[in-house]
């Protein structure tokens, strides 16, 4: 009976944290489509979306009850069933990912006891678990496109299949040359060894330790994220909407959605990698001067903190670099990244190698 | 039953009729979904082994990236009830017969393996630890490193064909030129 009462108490806490970082996520990617907008207009010296409440604030929702409106077309000679599946596995796999990642220091009591686990589930394969969500993503493209019975949407998913598989490698390579250094799979201990920010010999956030590492991760997953200047399975110009052609209403919406939800994950998956996730300069001055709970929220707030920096970033680079050609993303992927990646792996086992003797 | 035993057949029971699913759908594109969660299914057992590892890669690599060009092909070729080709009897008959002779060694090597495991006496609810990435890391580079390194020069040799037949038509028409 006792150990059933632990059991419930262990599931209810996981189902609030779950509730709220599912929350979190969905409320973070609705003000981005508000910060994107922001962004495009500062960039091009518009105004942006400014009726709809302060600064146009409210904008989000008004765009949501305007999807919800929407009348909704299924085309005919679809497949029906893969038609729905694939705005929905769209929105899964973005939300799946949110599972494995570290979003704070444990709360603990006075006597250091953990009380709280800021973490759904601490695998020891957390960055394989990412690794897999992110392969399964290309599924709700390709499944929406086939279905749309569209040769454009066809096209389309075509298209982000191939490069979702050709930079999923230049990716995993370079995240090998990480975990060769960090020595675990866990994304718990890869954020707990980036403690600080300066480990009395050198900087201990890995973005010092694996530079290169970290640019080759940057460019695949704003491939994986199909984001400008990479998204050319939405390129309007060449495909009218791409996948999402034929879509409306809110299933158009949890393709728009997704993609915003998945930008928000990958920000905070490049943090936790190499920006050392919710760890901070001085922070252990900080942890002896302010009570356990303080803590803990200081840590979450510094690791969306470095998310919002990168989401800003993603955007930054959708409204200055153009789109690349096709065959030009399939040479970067091929001929550039993946070499360069193989290169980074050798030399980081090198010096390994070279620090054990 | 305890609860391992109920997840346990309650996967098997889904997997099987999983992979019935895949022969016996007439559309293609149905018939790689149902492989795709077959191999969901199986990852699923080895997550109740204990394999996490295992699990994660036999996703990653199946599911994730060589289902996808599955479905990628398919996709290209779309296939349909209306241009599927006509199999004669000889066709069928010769699937008969390479399908049959797959079961056999199946059957045969899951016989051996049986009364290989016989005198000992191995508990089977025992959780093991031979799946985590350390130790399965540590046997694949000691024990089995020669199989392993074969394997990757297969791997090789396949690439280089792939890249050879892909390259030929472009290397005629120098020729021809």
């Amino acid at each position: 009976m006792f150990a059933l009462a632990i059991t419930f108490s262990l599931i209810l806490e996981k189902v609030i944290l779950i509730s709220v970082i599912l929350g979190g996520s969905l409320g973070i990617a609705m003000y981005s489509t508000w910060a994107e907008r922001k962004v495009a207009a500062i960039m091009q010296d518009r105004r942006g979306p400014n009726r709809a409440g302060p600064f146009g604030l409210f904008q989000p929702l008004a765009d949501g009850l305007k999807l919800f409106m929407k009348e909704e077309i299924i085309p005919a000679f679809s497949s029906k069933f893969l038609f729905i599946l694939g705005p929905s596995l769209a929105m899964l796999t973005a939300l799946m990912t949110s599972a494995v990642i570290p979003w704070g220091p444990d709360i603990k009591d006075q006597a250091g006891n953990i009380l709280i686990n800021l973490q759904v589930a601490d695998i020891n394969i957390g960055i394989l678990f990412v690794f897999g969500v992110v392969s399964l993503g290309v599924y709700g493209i390709m499944l929406g496109a086939w279905a749309s019975n569209n040769k454009y949407s066809l096209l389309s998913g075509l298209r982000a299949a191939s490069q979702a598989i050709s930079y999923e490698l230049a990716m995993g390579i370079s995240l090998i040359a990480l975990v060769m250094m960090t020595g675990s799979l866990s994304l718990k201990e890869i954020v707990e060894q980036q403690h600080g920010f300066w480990d009395g010999n050198y900087f201990s956030w890995n973005v010092f330790k694996q530079p290169l590492a970290f640019i080759i991760f940057l460019v695949c997953s704003f491939a994986e994220l199909n984001r400008a200047p990479f998204d050319l399975s939405e390129c309007e110009s060449e495909l009218i909407g791409g996948y999402h052609t034929e879509f409306s209403s809110m299933k158009l919406g949890f393709y728009l959605f997704a993609e915003y939800i998945n930008m928000f994950i990958t920000s905070i998956i490049l943090s936790t990698l190499f920006f050392g996730g919710y760890n901070f300069p001085f922070m252990d001055q900080v942890q002896a001067a302010v009570p356990p709970l303080l803590f803990t929220i200081i840590g979450i707030a510094v690791l969306l903190g470095k998310a919002v920096m990168f989401i800003l970033f993603i955007m930054f680079v959708r409204w200055t670099i153009p789109r690349f050609r096709y065959d030009q993303l399939m040479n970067l992927g091929w001929k550039s990244l993946i070499p360069l990646a193989l290169i980074n792996m050798l030399v980081t086992g090198a010096v390994i190698l070279g620090f054990q003797f | 039953m305890d609860i391992q035993q109920i997840i346990f057949w309650t996967l098997s029971i889904l997997t099987l009729g999983l992979a019935i699913g895949v022969i016996m759908s007439r559309n293609p594109i149905n018939s790689v979904l149902f492989l795709i969660l077959t191999f969901f299914c199986i990852s699923a057992h080895y997550v109740l082994m204990n394999a996490q590892f295992l699990a994660i890669v036999n996703i990653i690599v199946y599911a994730g990236a060589i289902m996808v060009l599955f479905l990628f092909v398919i996709m290209l070729m779309n296939l349909n009830s209306d241009t599927e080709p006509q199999k004669n009897f000889l066709v069928q008959f010769a699937g008969v017969i390479s399908g049959g002779v797959l079961l056999l060694v199946l059957v045969a090597a899951l016989k051996t393996t049986l009364t290989g495991l016989e005198g000992k006496n191995i508990d089977l609810t025992q959780s093991t630890d031979i799946g985590l990435i350390k130790n399965l890391g540590k046997v694949l580079f000691t024990d089995y490193v020669f199989p392993f390194e074969i394997a990757s020069v297969l791997f090789l040799s396949a690439m280089v064909g792939a890249v050879v037949l892909g390259k030929r038509d472009k290397d005629l028409k120098v020729i021809n030129q």
